[in-house]
């Protein structure tokens, strides 16, 4: 069973910049996850509206029914969310190193052109093997 | 913002204290998003006038109803992003948290949504808002003069509502 089940990565204007599924059942459509993506980054905003205390960044954790939904935004803007299993702990963690990688993988790379889809392989290799080392520790526990 | 661990930037909001002050609002809506009952005990801010909050608010978890219905990571059959769902129908949340307030939901077989906003290290409050439905239950519903889809106006609900809710936060 797996621990996580899908990574967004949103740019700051709300579009889906990185996608993937690690064995949700019923994998999205590009269509659906764009649609999820630019909702979040809405949902994120209006959460800070909402705020009864000032200096609010907006939703960290949202605890579904069937999964939990980390959110960390870094300082410009870009969201990176993962969808786990209720329970999961450590995603702060996962998602600041998976930042990490952004900056280190994407960012620094010449080629790459801010705000558009990431394709970058490095990042892509470099992913998995944090996914992978994140879930050898779960099983380690 | 949060970040990288360090709270310094953040404005931390006060750690609970045992007098029980971190409850900051309360909202009850019907299932036609019309609130019944809104109940502040510690807001600081205030970005909206009280009917655009209510909307906003109603409008925010139908919203995120709809994005966990679809994203629900445990069924394949989900439908289409936004198709109108039952209560009790589809993968709900009920809670969320930000740096500055948790949120707890929760949504009633008849569409009675209850929500409860307090301070972000507040523990599980689905327990406590099953009591605040049963609070509901007896003191409105059962009460004779109230008209279903009516704000209420029992005062015997807002003041035992006041001091359970003192007593969990």
């Amino acid at each position: 069973m797996a621990a996580i089940y899908s990574l967004y990565i949103i740019n700051k204007s709300g579009g889906l910049i990185f996608y993937k599924d690690y064995g949700s059942a019923g994998r999205m459509d590009t269509n659906d996850s764009l649609r999820m993506a630019s909702l979040w980054h809405s949902m994120h905003a209006i959460s800070q509206q909402l705020s009864p205390i000032s200096g609010c960044s907006g939703i960290e954790l949202l605890q579904a029914d069937t999964f939990d939904l980390h959110c960390f935004q870094s300082l410009t803007g870009t969201k990176f969310f993962v969808v786990c299993e209720p329970g999961t702990l450590h995603m702060e963690g996962l998602l600041k190193h998976i930042y990490e990688l952004y900056t280190d993988y994407v960012l620094k790379n010449p080629f790459y052109e801010m705000e558009m889809p990431i394709r970058c392989e490095l990042f892509d290799i470099n992913l998995s093997q944090a996914i992978q080392k994140d879930r050898v520790a779960l099983l380690g526990r | 913002m949060q970040f990288f661990g360090s709270s310094d930037i953040s404005p931390s909001p006060t750690v609970p204290t045992a007098s029980g002050n971190n409850a900051h609002m309360m909202y009850v809506f019907n299932r036609n998003g019309v609130c019944l009952l809104y109940r502040e005990w510690n807001r600081p801010l205030r970005t909206l006038d009280a009917q655009q909050d209510q909307k906003l608010m109603f409008g925010l978890l139908f919203s995120l109803k709809s994005l966990t219905a679809k994203m629900d990571p445990t069924t394949a059959e989900k439908g289409n992003l936004g198709v109108p769902q039952l209560p009790g129908q589809g993968c709900s949340f009920h809670s969320f948290r930000t740096n500055t307030y948790k949120l707890s939901f929760m949504e009633t077989p008849s569409g009675i949504k209850l929500i409860l906003v307090t301070h972000p290290r507040t523990g599980d409050l689905r327990e406590p808002l099953k009591y605040i439905y049963n609070l509901y239950v007896e003191y409105v519903a059962k009460n004779p003069l109230y008209t279903p889809g009516t704000p209420i106006r029992c005062e015997l609900f807002n003041t035992s509502l006041d001091q359970y809710v003192r007593s969990i936060a």
